[in-house]
């Protein structure tokens, strides 16, 4: 090991305070007293306005929405995700190309692009916005990143412990519940919490997919771009972060752990 | 059997909704009865290529690029740290401080910029302590790039720009940075080069893949974009904003979609040439 620049230290770690920084202040803020400037040094702390959100209905239904959006599009695109992995693993088919395309296209072109495309179907087709045109929606991109950890596993798997398998009588059935899922759990976890993560927060395609309907994001943008209860946005805005922190530093100790193993 | 579920959603569903999208674009929104004709025409297409909306294209293709060379040149230190001289419990530690900020709450990152750059935030008060806010009213009160205050100036807008999409130019620089093997760094020190000199010469040509494949998010990422404009800035239209305000307000749905036809050609011809670049091995 060379020794190392004190300079290329220096500037490493003031770009990863660029990065905390602000995420630390929303945390700051959502303490503050102050009600109707973003004023900093904030003048005094109080708990005051985490109970005036948990009391306040708009939040609570938007909140029970997200999660629950996110929580069927996370198992959808869990399913999607693992039949495509499994897919182009095991076989190579005609058309084997074009379908690792479109499952990374949703997140490849902007989601303002998937968000009008999804809504102008939605249009042309005459069905109403619901709970699940969201769904639809955030399983579109959230496939993406469940088949991403899905075929990293399964390509570190040997096809030959399926076949051992087979050979020893098992059906196909059972060798899928016995020696494939135990080996893809790590993945589908690790999937699954990002997937959860990706879809708890996402605001683009949610508000083409939503009509009238609103989800946590939602209700932070539409207070952003009107303001009203700023110290209540502050406390909603920390209640996101925190929502969305568990599962990817959860998601990162089990890819880990699992790669020891 | 097992491809037909996933392909059918995607090909399908998605699939579908673009080549929907696409005949949207060859309608016509009736200005006078405000309704949608849908007789085929392609008079949407030619109300994309006025000077309006070209002005539209031309500012968020400024800013695209000018945040992919500014992501490049902030990214470039830390990704080098981490590659080279981070030890293994520090590495992973640092991987996970720069994913934390991408897998998390985009909006409200956006709005912790609120936060800051407010006239009453953070970075007024840090500057007036030390003494340089009159740089900052110079900067500000500079043509272009300056504004009333830095949340509503195009710098300002940048700067967030910046921050949100860094971590998608960190990672691939530094999984390319990960593979120049130690070796040939030492071979340009044994041979008399300055540290420099092998930065410029050995790190950075092979560097490029990693560096056009974290661009080709930064570039798809602000070329798309819509509720930093909203949030911050002085609500100057860009092609997400257009996109966003032609369907919505406007109700002109053809020319939104013709609209969105715009990032896809860009990042058509960019990732074309990004596969040249030999970019896709790097992501």
């Amino acid at each position: 090991m060379t020794r190392r620049p004190r300079l290329l230290m220096l500037a490493a770690a003031a770009v990863l305070a660029f990065l905390h920084i602000p995420i630390f202040l929303v945390g700051l803020y959502a303490f503050t007293t102050e009600e109707a400037s973003f004023q900093f040094p904030p003048p005094g702390f109080t708990f005051r306005w985490f109970g005036v959100a948990a009391r306040n209905d708009d939040i609570r239904e938007a909140l029970v929405l997200s999660l629950g959006v996110a929580g069927v599009a996370t198992t959808v695109a869990l399913v999607l995700g693992t039949l495509a992995a499994g897919a182009v693993w095991r076989s190579k088919f005609f058309g084997r190309e074009t379908l690792s395309l479109f499952i990374v296209l949703p997140i490849a072109l902007p989601g303002i692009v998937t968000g009008i495309a999804l809504r102008s179907a939605v249009n042309l087709a005459e069905i109403p916005f619901s709970f699940w045109t969201l769904v639809v929606g955030h399983a579109t991109f959230c496939v993406a990143v469940a088949y991403n950890n899905v075929i990293a596993r399964m390509r570190r798997t040997s096809p030959s412990m399926m076949e051992a398998s087979m050979d020893l009588g098992a059906s196909g059935w059972q060798t899928f519940r016995y020696v494939l899922l135990p080996l893809l759990a790590p993945a589908l976890v690790t999937g699954g919490m990002l997937a959860f993560a990706l879809s708890f927060d996402e605001i683009i395609v949610t508000t083409f997919t939503a009509g009238q309907q609103q989800t946590l994001p939602i209700w932070i943008f539409s207070s952003l771009v009107r303001p009203r209860q700023r110290p209540v946005t502050n406390v909603v805005a920390l209640l996101v972060v925190v929502v969305t922190f568990i599962p990817i530093i959860l998601s990162q100790r089990f890819a880990r752990r699992a790669d020891e193993n | 059997m097992l491809l037909a579920l996933p392909a059918l959603w995607l090909v399908g569903v998605y699939g579908g909704s673009l080549l929907s999208l696409l005949s949207q674009s060859f309608f016509r929104l009736d200005s006078f009865a405000g309704t949608i004709d849908r007789t085929p025409t392609l008079a949407t297409w030619r109300d994309l290529f006025t000077g309006a909306n070209m002005a539209v294209v031309g500012r968020t293709f400024t800013m695209a690029a000018s945040v992919t060379v500014a992501s490049v040149i902030v990214a470039l230190p830390l990704a080098y740290y981490i590659a080279r001289f981070a030890a293994r419990r520090t590495k992973a530690w640092m991987i996970l401080a720069v994913l934390l900020p991408l897998w998390s709450s985009y909006l409200v990152r956006v709005y912790a910029w609120k936060l800051i750059l407010a006239a009453e935030g953070i970075i007024n008060w840090f500057l007036t302590r030390i003494g340089l806010g009159p740089v900052l009213e110079g900067v500000l009160d500079l043509p272009v790039i300056g504004g009333p205050s830095l949340s509503t100036s195009y710098l300002g807008q940048f700067i967030v720009f910046l921050y949100i999409w860094l971590p998608y130019m960190i990672l691939p620089v530094e999984t390319a940075l990960e593979r120049v093997p130690i070796s040939f760094l030492e071979a340009s020190a044994d041979l008399g080069a300055k540290p420099l000199t092998t930065f410029r010469k050995v790190v950075w040509p092979l560097a490029i893949p990693g560096i056009v494949a974290g661009s080709i998010f930064t570039f798809s990422l602000t070329l798309g974009d819509y509720i930093i404009p909203t949030i911050i800035g002085d609500s100057s239209p860009f092609i997400g904003l257009a996109i966003y305000s032609q369907q919505g307000v406007a109700g002109n749905l053809p020319l939104a979609a013709a609209f969105s036809f715009v990032p896809i050609a860009i990042m058509a011809a960019y990732l074309t040439i990004a596969r040249r670049l030999g970019a896709f091995e790097a992501l």
